[in-house]
């Protein structure tokens, strides 16, 4: 075991404890960006004026109107920035635009002494637009070629010859809808000056070094003039990992320029039609089996639709491209990737980060292809697992290939599914109108930031001559635990009781050049930083304890608060301990940094080791569907994943859970529009609210949902042996999906392969049904209405059924 | 079902957790209770969306309960809709006044412990429905008998009687549910010393004549019905306010500040149930709780629409006076009521006239009821038809918009249609009657191929639109197929209902 890895007994890690911060969640007493406006005096209101067009050029602005409106105190445009106009990190994100690339784009924004005042300012003033044509949709910006940024390729052996000697080859095209992030707290910030013209930022962001840095630049000031702080965020999902920006920039200016606090938060429309999404992706494929179902090769292009600006879409699109492998060998592959550029919200980071777009596409490809092959799914996927020692397509080597098919073996038996399958089997036999099914799918995915640069964290532990503890770490809390993890972490490194160790909130003054919390990475990398900077402190302490109990340092411990060593008897306790050292002048404090060792990444050819381990995981998920309608049910799931020894159960399940749920929410329900029409609308997010955009509810928890932490799941590579949780479980829900396509399937022949759209919604199953049940593509099937049209990149485009590319006389001679 | 008269205007208050707090010179009319609750430092109660969608400020308010007014309920609502004004008298509870980290109330115990909260926003909201589930009278009566997922409509119940989806109009994205329901079903009856327990003993608070002025605007709330019609009469810019679930979002998300809101929820003339020998008579005012359990199944339709009709934090202000005063082609009410042949009673201070439902719907959101009118009473004749459902497609299983809902009622003697009621919603202007598909079903055997037959007249009623809820395509299709569900669902006669 490495010494990050090796846990002591006895260990406050591992303990199923509750969030930290629980007792304030419930009582309403924790405090988040937005609550502390009421506690703050002289308060201004930041208010946008939303542009109305997908892309046009603003040739005119006049604020004088807004002026006149009682409250307005004064309305922040292009001409008020003293630094850079711009709110991103690519250099094409401009504050206050003077060419619109998105319907709601904010063009300027109205500070009043009230958020109504605000409002009716934002009303009153006036703006002249000259509409240009605009790109919406995927179809469209494929046709035009409209892309933005790089063009990477993954690609390994010689796929066109594979395709060529494969005995099943088979085309299709996938194209899956994206997914808004929903946080329950919108995006906020409020900013003041301090008396030197510093500026203090609170910020709802999971990325607080890097909205000190737009901060920074967008007032033309240095990033020591810059403190940003985020107290906790209600939800993130990877939507506060670069949107919070440009409104705390917004803020900033606004503080900068009355001198007075200024509180920004976004109500939902604004967040709705303003921030980033989850890309949608488009896919086409060729794919190769042999006779057995083994797959041969697989080329593919990938198209995400990046919306207006760059943001994170390319590594987004690296990691989609570095997941279509998912947990399968396939000897031969070509992976090309592009970013649409389209005139919509820029879409961002999401709880997978391109990852879910990458395994949906083979899963799609192995859920369509199983009944062409006549293989059952659940057949095909296992056989095609990779093993140990074989490489992705990328180049990393598989090491810990046991752990899905382990999983996947204790879903089968816990899930008691060759019962449960003959069970089906005899229910849809037995009713005219409703099918179910079970699908079962596996889950690879790669841990750390592709880009090697990021995978460093910096933690600061403070002891107090009374002996309690204060941790400061890089990493935000967003409700997935990390905090809860860090507490437990310093805790069992000090070996000190839990209620000695509290967190402070995470701000850039206390720990600098932090990366984001992001890429499921906050536990290993800021635990890491954490360990390092408790151990620092330890050794020194060791030292004094050393002295006092007269054995070596490197006999002492500390076990529970209490300070023993081997050799005596005698101890000491861990406040004495510390006010001991202190006046030895012992320095009880640390800066800890931890860097994650072993990865290499070369993005000019997409090779390398860029991932520190894999998490896993298997989920077995029974729907029924209803013929009637197409509305469909998830009756039972059975997850097992890894966590390596997990740090927190109560919060990893809590993660593997809401993951679950939320990776069903965006494959099932949850059904993005935007006006794709010509008419005056165009552009326009058609889904702009909670009561058109619908997230799971209570209603939609699965009757029986049983998730299992893998067993025997050491990680090596990380702290106390653990495993990264945030991102991984959401792709689970990919079982959800081929379900609901086995379940349509089930109505039409033995055979029938089903093309189902994503999301799933009632709707797009009904169709799917339907078409098998007929076997013939039901009216309507593909109606563009509004929203997202499914991309057909030319008129001789193949239909989006996966055909055999090998004549039906041939196979049956094969 | 009775209420106290209101009492006399005073200085407008609420008695938040305890406490009583003046409304202060700065709320107008379009206040809302979340946002003059957090301007008082109570930060507890979050926004979310602002349209009593996600349930984040979800809040208790005592109500009467519905005993004749002598014990008192705690309901919970969604204070973003409500304006504070509308409130003036009465008592709110938000989760900083049921527990305190060092004395956690049940509900915040059972959820802290078990994981029920991750990034913590959507909390305290959840906390307050569950809470008005655990202290709904009666909720003990169905634990040790109820199993889970019981009944289509009436959704799933714990052990100890906690019907889940009283927490349906809440949104978790962190947790994926699966702890707030163990929390949920982990809770027992409230302790003898629980003062919230011991508040619905006593009488609710009456409701108190208000008049809030602000921001050039004005917040009525009238002793009685006459009152209130003589404002209307008198002010055609009136609009009525019950829960304000619908005009809440208007306020809220399309900038809508009417000049003069008059409230009449309270209104005792409005609050009458009453299932007589020819017909049931329901008071508009009524919010759609009071209905159903007032009702208590006797009316099956409605019995089946209630549950599917938004979600309870809605239907605890909703009133059908509410969803048919608005005209929405896509309310759910109205295909129902259609269904049951009703008809309203509307009152002016010229006095009364009943309009049959059918002839009720004008255009778009457009109705006969005129400026000066209001709903007093729904009235639905007796016998019900034997043969009915309530069919809603949606892409979410419950709180979504309907892409069409349906309601039948058939009545099926000797194995023959003898008379059909079909309410159409979402698939015109107005709510529509399905008129060609009755007289279709009419004196035909109630038989697979007469459904299969006439479904096809069904698909072709209305004049779908394709929107971002659904197709033209889907919505005529499952009009087709919704006549197909109720013959697979109901193949034989029932019983001509009392």
């Amino acid at each position: 075991m490495s010494r990050l890895s090796q846990r002591p007994d006895d260990a406050v890690v591992g303990r199923a404890l509750r969030h930290e911060s629980a007792d304030l969640h419930v009582t309403g007493r924790a405090l988040y960006t937005d609550d502390l406006h009421p506690r703050t005096k002289d308060v201004l209101h930041a208010w946008p004026v939303q542009a109305p067009h997908a892309h046009a050029l603003v040739t005119d602005l006049r604020v004088a109107p807004a002026l006149e409106v009682p409250g307005v105190v004064r309305v922040l445009t292009a001409q008020d920035v003293p630094g850079t106009n711009d709110g991103g990190i690519k250099g094409d994100e401009p504050l206050f635009p003077s060419e619109v690339c998105f319907h709601g784009q904010a063009v300027c924004w109205v500070l009043g002494e009230t958020a109504e005042a605000a409002r009716r300012g934002a009303l009153a003033v006036e703006v002249d637009y000259d509409a240009l044509p605009s790109t919406l949709t995927l179809a469209e910006a494929i046709a035009a070629e409209s892309f933005q940024g790089a063009q990477p390729t993954v690609q390994r052996g010689d796929a066109p010859s594979a395709l060529e000697r494969a005995a099943h080859v088979f085309h299709g095209e996938t194209e899956m809808a994206g997914q808004e992030h929903f946080y329950l707290e919108t995006n906020a910030a409020l900013a003041r000056v301090e008396d030197d013209g510093r500026v203090f930022v609170e910020s709802s962001t999971q990325h607080p070094t890097e909205t000190q840095e737009i901060v920074a630049h967008v007032l033309g000031l240095q990033s020591h003039e810059v403190t940003v702080q985020c107290l906790r965020m209600g939800g993130g999902f990877g939507g506060k990992e670069m949107q919070p920006h440009a409104y705390a920039a917004v803020a900033a200016l606004g503080a900068r320029l009355t001198g007075r606090p200024v509180r920004l938060r976004l109500n939902r429309t604004h967040d709705l039609t303003m921030t980033g999404k989850r890309h949608g992706f488009h896919a086409r494929w060729r794919v190769g089996f042999d006779d057995e179902g083994h797959l041969l090769a697989l080329e593919a292009t990938l198209t995400s639709d990046g919306g207006w600006s760059l943001d994170l879409s390319e590594p987004v699109l690296a990691r989609a491209l570095c997941h279509v492998d998912n947990a399968y060998w396939i000897p031969d592959v070509r992976l090309t990737g592009r970013v649409a550029r389209t005139h919509k919200t820029s879409q961002t980071a999401f709880r997978g980060f391109g990852g879910p777009q990458g395994m949906l596409v083979i899963e799609d490809v192995l859920g369509r292809c199983a009944p062409l092959l006549g293989i059952e799914p659940h057949e095909l996927r296992r056989r095609n697992f990779y093993v140990d020692g074989q490489t992705t397509p990328y180049g990393q080597v598989i090491t810990q290939a046991d752990r899905v098919r382990r999983a996947w073996d204790q879903v089968a038996t816990d899930g008691d599914l060759d019962r449960r399958r003959a069970e089906v089997a005899e229910f849809n036999s037995t009713h005219e109108h409703a099918r179910r099914a079970i699908a079962v799918t596996p889950v690879k995915f790669g841990i750390s930031f592709n880009l090697t640069a990021f995978n460093q964290a910096g933690a600061l532990v403070h002891v107090y001559k009374d002996g309690s503890v204060l941790v400061t770490h890089g990493g935000t809390e967003m409700g997935q635990g990390l905090h809860t993890k860090m507490l437990q972490v310093a805790a069992t490194t000090l070996g000190v009781p839990l209620q000695l160790v509290r967190l402070a909130p995470t701000r850039t003054d206390k720990v600098p050049n932090t990366s984001a919390t992001a890429a499921s990475s906050g536990a290993d990398l800021n635990g890491g930083a954490v360990k390092d900077a408790c151990e620092q402190i330890l050794d020194r302490l060791a030292q004094v304890a050393g002295e006092r109990l007269q054995v070596p340092a490197a006999a002492v411990r500390v076990v529970d608060g209490v300070v023993v060593a081997e050799g005596t008897d005698e101890t000491l306790s861990w406040a004495e301990l510390v006010h001991t050292a202190y006046f030895a002048r012992t320095q009880l404090f640390a800066a800890g940094y931890y860097r994650t060792e072993g990865l290499h990444w070369d993005s000019s050819v997409m090779q390398g080791s860029p991932f520190k381990y894999f998490a896993h995981g298997v989920a077995a998920t029974e729907v029924e569907v209803d013929a009637f309608t197409g509305a469909h049910r998830t009756l039972r799931v059975d997850i097992v994943h890894d966590v390596g020894d997990s740090l927190s159960p109560l919060v990893d399940v809590g993660q593997i859970e809401g993951g679950f749920v939320q990776g069903a929410g965006w494959l099932t329900l949850e059904d993005l529009r935007w006006d794709t029409g010509d008419g005056a609308g165009r552009g326009r997010l058609a889904t702009a609210s909670a009561s058109t955009y619908k997230l799971p509810s209570i209603a939609d928890l699965p009757e029986v949902l049983n998730v299992t932490l893998l067993s025997r799941a050491h990680e090596e590579g990380a702290v106390y042996g653990s495993k990264a949780v945030g991102e991984p479980p959401l792709m689970l829900a990919l079982s959800v999906r081929e379900a609901l396509r086995q379940a349509c399937a089930a109505f039409g022949a033995s055979g029938t392969s089903v093309d189902l759209p994503s999301p799933a919604t009632p709707e797009a199953v009904f169709w799917a049904l339907q078409e098998a049940r007929t076997g013939a593509r039901a009216q309507g099937h593909v109606d563009p209405g509004a929203g997202p049209t499914p991309a057909l990149p030319d008129p001789d485009a193949p239909e989006r059924r996966p055909e055999s590319e090998v004549a039906v006389d041939d196979l049956a001679g094969a | 079902m009775t209420t106290t008269a209101p009492t006399e205007a005073g200085a407008a208050f609420l008695t938040v957790n305890g406490t009583p707090v003046p409304l202060g010179d700065t709320t107008t009319p379009h206040t809302t209770t979340l946002d003059w609750l957090r301007d008082r430092g109570l930060t507890g109660s979050k926004e979310g969306c602002a349209e009593g969608e996600c349930g984040a400020c979800a809040v208790l308010v005592a109500r009467p309960s519905g005993d004749g007014g002598t014990s008192t309920e705690w309901v919970a609502v969604n204070s973003c809709l409500v304006p504070v004004g509308a409130l003036d008298g009465q008592e709110v509870v938000t989760a900083e006044g049921l527990g305190t980290p060092e004395q956690l109330h049940p509900v915040q115990r059972e959820l802290a412990d078990r994981g029920g909260s991750q990034c913590g926003y959507c909390t305290p909201g959840f906390v307050c429905a569950m809470a008005a589930e655990f202290y709904r009278a009666g909720r003990g009566e169905r634990a040790g008998h109820a199993e889970e997922g019981t009944g289509e409509h009436a959704g799933p119940c714990g052990p100890n009687g906690f019907e889940l989806h009283a927490v349906s109009g809440n949104l978790c994205r962190c947790t994926g549910y699966r702890p707030i329901r163990d929390a949920a079903y982990a809770l027992g009856e409230p302790d003898e010393s629980d003062p919230l327990a011991q508040r619905r003993r006593a009488r609710p608070t009456p409701a108190r004549h208000t008049r809030l002025l602000g921001d050039g605007a004005e917040l009525v709330r009238p002793v009685d019905l006459a009152e209130a019609l003589v404002l209307l009469a008198e002010r055609p810019d009136a609009l009525l306010l019950a829960g304000s679930t619908d005009v809440g979002v208007e306020v809220n998300l399309r900038g809508a500040r009417p000049r003069l809101l008059v409230a009449v929820d309270r209104l005792s003339e409005l609050r009458d149930l009453e299932v007589g020998d020819d017909e049931v008579r329901i008071g508009a005012g009524l919010t759609l709780t009071e209905v159903e359990r007032g009702l208590a199944g006797r009316v099956p339709l409605l019995a089946q629409l209630f549950p599917q009709f938004a979600s309870p934090l809605i239907r605890n202000g909703a009133t059908l006076g509410g969803n048919l005063g608005t005209a929405s082609p896509i309310g759910d009410a109205a295909p129902v009521l259609l269904a049951l042949d009703a008809a309203l009673v509307l009152a002016s201070s010229e006095g009364e006239r009943v309009v049959d439902l059918a002839d009720y719907f004008t255009g778009y959101r457009e109705s006969v009821r005129r400026p000066g009118e209001l709903i007093r009473e729904v009235r639905i004749p007796l016998p019900l038809a034997g043969t009915t459902a309530f069919h809603k497609v949606a892409k979410r299983r419950v709180d979504d918009i309907s892409s069409v809902a349906l309601a039948h009622a058939l009545d099926v003697v000797d194995g023959t249609v003898t008379r059909a009621r079909i309410g159409l919603g979402g698939v015109a202007p107005t709510p529509v009657r399905a008129l060609r598909t009755e007289s279709a079903l009419v004196d035909r055997p109630w038989t697979r191929e007469t459904v299969e037959e006439v479904a096809g007249v069904l698909a072709a009623e209305g004049t779908p639109l394709t929107d971002h809820r659904a197709s033209a395509a889907y919505r005529s299709a499952m009009l087709g197929q919704s006549l197909l569900r109720l013959y697979a669902e109901q193949p034989r006669a029932s019983k001509e209902q009392p």
